[in-house]
């Protein structure tokens, strides 16, 4: 055991605790080390890695083969669209709808009845540092996983990545904003499913419907105007948005609403949608389910 | 207000689900350096009690004060002076016994030494394991070894040696009287009754949400529950008697029955006997055949 006495003294003496120090300061530090624990621990769960991690890359890599013949049209240029390079920026936004909403809503309700979160809630860690380290895991694989899909779009399928910097400074804050919203809606949406068994159902649905109508599997200038009115109430539809204003040619700026990339209106959805989702988790977030 | 001797005060607590009183007026202090054990029959209202002092539940009514402090007001530098070992282990995510440890420790103002901590619960050829890998003895041993990890001023033993085998008990044991020995306040819940004599310094039990006895634990149940009892069958029925001196009563017996009595006992009561004498009376005052005191258990 340990070899240190104990400050206890006299009877009665209280053992010095020294304080914990300036809560913010100590709420960062203590965040940063959560964003280590975690990314650690969601590399070792070997389904996590499969299903959030690399789906969307095994669904370009499928879209990319079973589309090979098919024509997304062409540039000024006349160079072919290829399916791979049409479908990169629509699992870039799937990636960061994953890597989000769809990984930290089941890993907390997870969490929540495993008893991971009672145990957290008995030690003076604070609940901020806990947030941080949950969507600073999803910032990291996220980023990572952004990652593969360029260097298999790129290499294996060879699509033509964007040369203007500030094309990639548009990419960068359309996925930093992206992956911290949708990782806020995630720890809201995590209140949701009763237990940590029902989390997955309750929360596959959802991102699997947001896919299908905002764009990332089907062309999203197919869908009906009124389907189109739908999914622009919801946040995926505006990050594959971005992702396509980044790494469309720009003559295919005709297939969107209005003809426009919109990104004004891009960050202003998101941005909505980050503010919801911080409104919502302050309301719903417990460690515990506490009764009455 | 809690005097420098008390690190917990229980007045009065009322814990009400529905209609149904899970606690009913309990009161108690646990005194600074003291092992105090809370015993009584599953449902009596232990976890409850405990978990209240912990800040997970909500009180009805009544006052509470751990560390000087009302649990439900209580902040993370109060949480830092506590040891939490849930009565569930529950599951970890994919880390080692040595990351959570290392974790965990840097959550505290104070911590042990990791390795130290190891060692103490007996992990070290596991200490590179996932902690999902483990059997469910060593995960309670990771439990524990989580509870003590910040040099808690007051520990929450939540029935901590469920699962173990005996010569894991008895390094617990060994643990414990060295976290004793360092000062640290415990309350310890627990089935075993023998853990409970061997580690505690004083008892309460509590049977439908009542604290039925309070008392250093080789007094529990006052000094006439330990006087010994003869047993016999008597035309059929068993009949018994307390006595200081069941020698002579045997003597007696034999003389005026003429002979062997039939199904003869003597009994010292034992602590098991005085507890379920205890939870039996306030458990199932109707049906005190010994049978029924037995299923209490």
């Amino acid at each position: 055991m340990a070899t240190h006495p104990t400050a206890t003294g006299e009877a009665g003496a209280r053992p010095a605790s020294p304080a914990l120090g300036s809560p913010i300061a100590r709420a960062l530090r203590l965040g940063l080390l959560r964003i280590g624990y975690e990314v650690r621990a969601y590399f070792r769960q070997g389904d996590t890695v499969f299903f959030t991690f690399l789906f969307p890359v095994v669904m370009l890599t499928i879209f990319s083969v079973s589309f090979s013949e098919a024509s997304f049209g062409q540039t000024a240029d006349g160079e072919e669209i290829t399916a791979a390079w049409f479908f990169l920026p629509a699992m870039l936004a799937a990636g960061v709808l994953l890597s989000g909403l769809q990984n930290l809503a089941i890993d907390i309700a997870v969490e929540k009845s495993n008893g991971t979160l009672k145990r957290l809630a008995g030690s003076p860690l604070p609940v901020v540092s806990y947030f941080i380290g949950k969507i600073g895991q999803s910032v990291v694989t996220g980023v990572l996983q952004a990652v593969v899909l360029l260097l298999l779009a790129f290499t294996v399928f060879q699509v033509p990545l964007p040369e203007e910097p500030a094309r990639w400074g548009d990419f960068a804050w359309i996925f930093l904003l992206g992956v911290i919203t949708s990782a806020i809606l995630g720890i809201a949406l995590s209140a949701v499913p009763r237990s940590g068994a029902s989390a997955t159902a309750v929360v596959i649905p959802i991102t699997l419907v947001l896919q299908f109508i905002s764009g990332v599997y089907l062309r999203f200038s197919d869908l009906p105007d009124w389907l189109q009115s739908v999914a622009s109430i919801f946040p995926l539809k505006w990050m594959a948005q971005g992702m396509r204003s980044v790494f469309l040619p720009d003559e295919l700026v005709v297939l969107e609403q209005n003809e426009s990339w919109d990104q004004p209106g891009i960050a202003l959805a998101l941005a909505v949608w980050l503010v919801a989702g911080l409104v919502l988790t302050r309301l719903t977030f417990r460690w515990i389910r506490r009764d009455s | 207000m809690t005097t420098p001797q008390n690190v917990v005060e229980v007045r009065d607590l009322r814990k009400t689900y529905d209609d149904t009183a899970a606690l009913d007026g309990l009161s108690f202090d646990i005194h600074r350096g003291e092992t105090f054990a809370l015993l009584g029959p599953n449902g009596a209202g232990k976890s409850t009690a405990i978990e209240i002092l912990e800040g997970y539940r909500r009180r009805t009514s009544g006052e509470v004060r751990v560390l000087d402090t009302d649990p439900e007001k209580a902040g993370l530098d109060w949480k830092a002076r506590l040891g939490i070992v849930l009565q569930s282990s529950g599951e970890v995510g994919a880390v080692t016994v040595r990351e959570q440890l290392t974790h965990f420790a840097a959550l505290y103002p104070n911590p042990r030494d990791v390795d130290e901590v190891i060692a103490a619960v007996g992990l070290e050829e596991k200490a590179g394991a996932l902690i999902r890998k483990l059997s469910g003895g060593q995960r309670r041993r990771v439990d524990v070894a989580v509870g003590i990890i910040g040099r808690p001023e007051l520990l929450f033993l939540d029935e901590p040696t469920t699962g173990f085998d005996p010569e894991a008990r008895r390094s617990f044991w060994a643990l414990v009287r060295q976290l004793q020995s360092e000062g640290t306040t415990i309350l310890l819940t627990t089935h075993y009754l023998d853990e409970a004599a061997q580690l505690g310094d004083r008892a309460g039990v509590i049977a439908n949400g009542r604290m039925v006895d309070l008392a250093p634990i080789d007094e529990l149940g006052g000094a006439d529950a330990r006087i010994p009892i003869v047993r016999w069958v008597e035309q059929g029925a068993v009949r018994e008697e307390r006595t200081h001196a069941p020698a002579a009563a045997v003597a007696a017996l034999v003389a005026r029955l003429g002979g062997e009595p039939e199904g003869l006992e003597v009994i010292r009561p034992s602590l098991e006997d005085v507890y379920l004498d205890l939870v039996g009376r306030e458990h199932a005052t109707d049906l005190a055949s010994p049978e029924t005191v037995m299923e209490t258990r």
